[in-house]
């Protein structure tokens, strides 16, 4: 019963099915199916993404300059990249330059996103899948505060703090009203911390919960609103004024004192509290070395954070654009998101039908028409699906394949580029955790490997905030205030037909969106994100995908309770709003269904 | 329930003091809009209630409701968490996954039937046999019914849940409906906005704990306490509007001295709102602040009324004694659509039973 994939997995049908539906702790819906072998190991492995909107049929016909607000609607836990995006590919079509100024304050918005997003990953989605609670209630205070005191010069770190969280814990739980911790693994054997780090990391679950408020004011300030602050084509929305009368309208010396304490409270919290956490969770799982899947094979980037404005090349972008293959680290290839023969997507495993499914399509070609079947061999009805059959079409995600090869994206395939391609800001933090730890470098290619990227990437993105906010400063000081080119907003200086590519790395990995501008509309819109690649099903060869790979060969503490599936999973960050795609150009009408 | 705890016991044991406590009642009654008097009952009602079970379900959205709610500054989330509600089911932050999340479901409607808060974000879709959003093997919109039939009421998180939002825009491929066409049987309370503002959401949460019912509404269904008045009402860029001072291209003088950004598309006119009262995240700032017009989240169909970037033209804009009601009708600008809005609000008086007197003052021009 087993099979060997093109991209060296072997898949084994043959034990026993475990579904998990929903998996939690993830923006939007997805499915897991695995089947474990007698001794509880996975061999095979289906990730469903199982929700779908057509943003980008929607947004035909529409003018590309509302476009940000559209696809930023995308994500709202990833909120503003996709608005980046999207603005960077009308920008890339319609030849817009944008200033200096407006350039640093998007990259300080990104990086802003990067933190926040990271911060919250690692506590409220992903730390559950480490930390006990209810262990926690077991611990000492006083071991619990010489533990985070050995680890950190972060001031809240006294017994009698860590007994306040405890108790405050400890009549939670017996009040029998347990909320978001209901139902949840607790004491199963796949937990490995000590009470004590238990109780540090649940106590700062709740810091992290009350901080991560804080970073975003950022977007705030430069974008109105968090979620989903404002941009716009040709630069940012919001004018500097720093000398003259009615500063109050505009980003004037407070605002930027505001963005600037924000910026080292950042630095702070996640260097003295969510890395020495990390440090100290992963220091009890050295041995725990499953999940690296595709990471040690094919990774990707595009590359973001341009240092000047209106420069796209690789040199130019502070995260790294290239791509590795057949886990050749000392080749790094270019990465062309124009060409029509490196990015494809296949449907041949997706609920959407193309005229030849054994080929693949550019996404300025891109074609997008659902058709929500089910195999033969699956079990359950149309809307009551049991187990589903991965041999036919089982997911609302498309496959996208960079040359053909399924591909990781995210913090650990842009640290592994930094770090093939010797850059010292990526190199250095690696090799010291490794050194910390005492772990060789094939320690990287690992779920474990994946969070402490992403740890990683958190640090170094709050220090670029800071290198961009005093970009921005000097900027101001050199007498340069201007934030947006409007040279082109009329669209009557718009060619009759264009179309552009924009790129960002998002908090998940590489994200792009393609854009088709025809007399003065959106002629046609298409999004490969992150979780696209990361979740992808089969392609017509049989290659899986990122999120499949990485829950092979890993053992199962307890059947019937998903802990190291979900431990994996929440490893990628996954966004399954943003990784749907949408229905067919033409947008034909569909049967509606009377609400009953 | 022996062993549930009240919001003031919870409180006292964490070392506030009952002074302090008051304090915190006082300034949630202001928080509120309420008049102080009104303190008092709020403490009463903190020192006698168990925590209330919400099940908060995600249909298709893009989770920047949750992503709002866990940035509420007054109260702080953690705090709402832990001590004011029993979130008991919210499939971004619950531990459990799969099965077990499920379950928890089926407890908690046998175990506090009729007693337990449904929170939605997001909307059903209809097409594709509701399968383009599935739970559990299963259309959303059946999870969402069975888990309606037996709450108290139910709040519909931001523009998805109210009105349909992005997904439901035209042509709207998924049938993407709001809860209120599905669930008709219940009380419910819209909160809309692309996302709502944080303390919005957990101040509307905080009202129902305290006073024991939902919010007064307005006839599309909105709290009015914070939906009762436009943007463009309580905009600090209003005397720019009056003195007739615009800015007329982005980066212009006007943009650098924060005049009124009417020109440049604002929908702040036609847009009930709190964003130029209670501003986001805990006050730093709102679109119009931060020199970007308001693309109207938080009004029906918001996305199918033209660019950003067009001038409000199709309503009546001027003075501030128009009502929520008048113009969203208005602006509707269609029999059919002016008609639903009728029928919504006619439903909406018939849940508010028990919801106290209700004021109109709103509805009169």
């Amino acid at each position: 019963m087993s099979v060997q994939t093109p991209n060296g997995f072997e898949l084994d049908t043959s034990g026993q099915r475990i579904v998990v539906d929903p998996v939690t702790r993830i923006e939007g819906h997805m499915r897991c199916e695995v089947n474990l072998d007698e001794n509880n190991v996975i061999r095979n492995a289906v990730s469903t993404g199982t929700m779908w909107r057509g943003l980008e049929v929607i947004l035909r016909g529409r003018d590309p300059r509302d476009a940000w607000a559209f696809t930023e609607r995308i994500c709202g836990v990833c909120t503003g990249t996709h608005a980046l995006t999207s603005v960077r590919a009308v920008e890339d079509a319609l030849g817009i330059q944008i200033p200096e100024n407006a350039n640093s304050i998007r990259n300080i918005m990104q990086l802003t996103l990067q933190a926040q997003d990271h911060l919250v990953h690692f506590y409220h989605l992903h730390a559950l899948d480490w930390v006990d609670v209810v262990s926690a209630l077991k611990a000492d205070p006083k071991a619990t505060s010489e533990l985070a005191q050995s680890i950190s010069d972060w001031p809240l770190s006294s017994p009698g703090y860590f007994r306040d969280v405890q108790n405050r814990i400890k009549r939670f739980v017996e009040s029998g009203q347990l909320g978001p911790f209901m139902n949840g693994y607790w004491g199963n054997p796949a937990y490995k911390l000590p009470p004590e780090a238990n109780l540090m990391a649940v106590t700062h679950y709740l810091e992290a919960l009350d901080f991560q408020k804080e970073i975003v004011k950022i977007h705030t300030i430069y974008g109105g609103k968090n979620p989903h602050p404002n941009w716009l084509v040709g630069g940012v929305p919001c004018a500097i004024n720093v000398h003259e009368a009615g500063a109050v309208g505009a980003i004037n010396m407070e605002r930027l004192n505001l963005v600037s304490s924000i910026i080292d409270r950042t630095i702070d919290f996640i260097d003295k509290v969510y890395i020495p956490d990390l440090m100290a969770i992963a220091s009890f799982y050295k041995d725990w070395t499953y999940g690296g899947g595709l990471s040690s094979q094919a990774v990707m980037s595009y590359g973001d954070i341009p240092d000047r404005a209106n420069d796209s090349s690789a040199a130019n972008q502070m995260l790294p654009r290239g791509a590795i293959i057949n886990g050749n680290l000392a080749e790094v290839h270019d990465v062309d998101l124009r060409d029509p023969e490196q990015i494809q997507e296949f449907v041949a495993h997706s609920w959407f039908s193309y005229a030849d499914e054994s080929k693949g399509l550019h996404p300025w070609d891109g074609v997008t028409e659902p058709n929500f079947v089910l195999g033969p061999n699956t079990k359950g009805t149309k809307t009551r699906i049991e187990e589903i059959d991965e041999s036919a079409k089982y997911s609302w995600i498309k496959a996208p394949r960079w040359r053909g090869h399924a591909m990781e994206v995210g913090p650990l395939a842009r640290w592994v580029i930094g770090y093939a391609q010797g850059n010292p800001e990526f190199k250095e933090p690696v090799e010291k955790v490794l050194t910390d730890l005492q772990l060789p470098v094939s320690a990287l290619f690992s779920t474990l490997g994946r969070t402490a990227a992403r740890g990683l990437e958190g640090s170094w993105a709050a220090h670029k905030m800071r290198h961009f906010q005093d970009k921005l400063m000097a900027n101001i000081k050199a007498g340069d205030s201007s934030t947006a080119n409007i040279d082109k907003w009329d669209p009557k200086t718009w060619p009759k037909e264009a179309k552009g590519v924009g790129t960002t790395e998002a908090p998940r990995g590489a994200l792009g969106h393609w854009i088709v501008i025809k007399d003065g509309k959106i002629d046609n819109y298409q999004a490969v994100v992150p979780t696209t690649w990361n979740g992808s099903p089969r392609d017509p060869a049989g290659n899986i995908g990122a999120f499949e790979a990485a829950l092979l060969n890993t053992p199962v503490a307890k059947a019937d309770e998903p802990l190291e599936i979900l431990r994996t999973l929440h490893s990628f960050d996954p966004c399954l709003a943003c990784s749907t795609h949408i229905m067919s150009p033409d947008g034909e009408e569909l049967t509606r269904v009377k609400v009953r | 329930m022996a062993m549930t705890e009240t919001f003031y016991e919870v409180m006292r044991r964490q070392g506030i003091t009952r002074r302090s406590f008051l304090k915190f009642c006082s300034l949630t009654a202001t928080a509120l809009g309420l008049e102080p008097a009104l303190a008092g009952k709020i403490a009463h009602a903190m020192e006698t209630k168990p925590r209330t079970p919400v099940l908060w379900l995600h249909g298709l959205e893009c989770t920047c409701c949750s992503e709002s709610f866990i940035r509420s500054a007054h109260p702080l989330v953690s705090d709402v968490v832990l001590s004011m509600i029993s979130l008991d089911y919210d499939d971004l932050i619950m531990a459990s996954a799969g099965h077990q999340a499920e379950a928890i479901l089926t407890e908690i409607r046998e175990k506090y039937k009729g007693n337990y808060i449904l929170a939605v974000e997001g909307n059903p879709p209809l097409n594709q046999d509701g399968m383009s959003c599935i739970v559990g093997g299963r259309p959303f919109v059946e999870q969402l019914k069975e888990v309606a039939s037996d709450c108290k009421a139910v709040i519909s998180w931001g523009s998805c849940a109210s009105w349909g939002c992005v997904q439901a825009a035209h042509p709207n491929p998924t049938q993407a409906t709001p809860v209120h066409e599905v669930i008709t049987d219940k009380p419910l309370i819209k909160v809309p906005g692309c996302p709502p503002i944080a303390e919005v959401m957990t101040g509307v949460i905080t009202y129902m704990l305290t006073f024991d019912r939902i919010p007064e509404l307005d006839r599309q269904g909105r709290p009015k306490m914070f939906y009762g008045q436009r943007i463009h009402d309580k905009c600090y860029r209003r005397p720019h509007f009056d003195a007739g001072q615009f800015v007329e291209d982005w980066d212009d003088e006007g943009a650098r001295k924060g005049y009124c950004l009417y020109k440049m598309g604002c929908k702040g006119p036609t847009t009930y709102n709190a964003c130029s009262t209670v501003r986001w995240n805990n006050g730093v700032s709102f679109p119009i602040q931060s020199g970007h017009g308001c693309i109207g989240c938080s009004e029906d169909g918001f996305w199918d009324k033209g660019s950003f970037y067009d001038h409000v033209t199709n309503t009546h804009v001027f003075g501030i004694e128009a009502n929520a009601d008048r113009v969203g009708i208005a602006a509707a600008g269609t029999v059919g659509v002016a008609v639903t809005a009728h029928a919504v609000a006619s439903a909406v008086r018939r849940i508010k039973q028990g919801a106290g007197e209700h004021h109109e003052e709103n509805d009169k021009t």
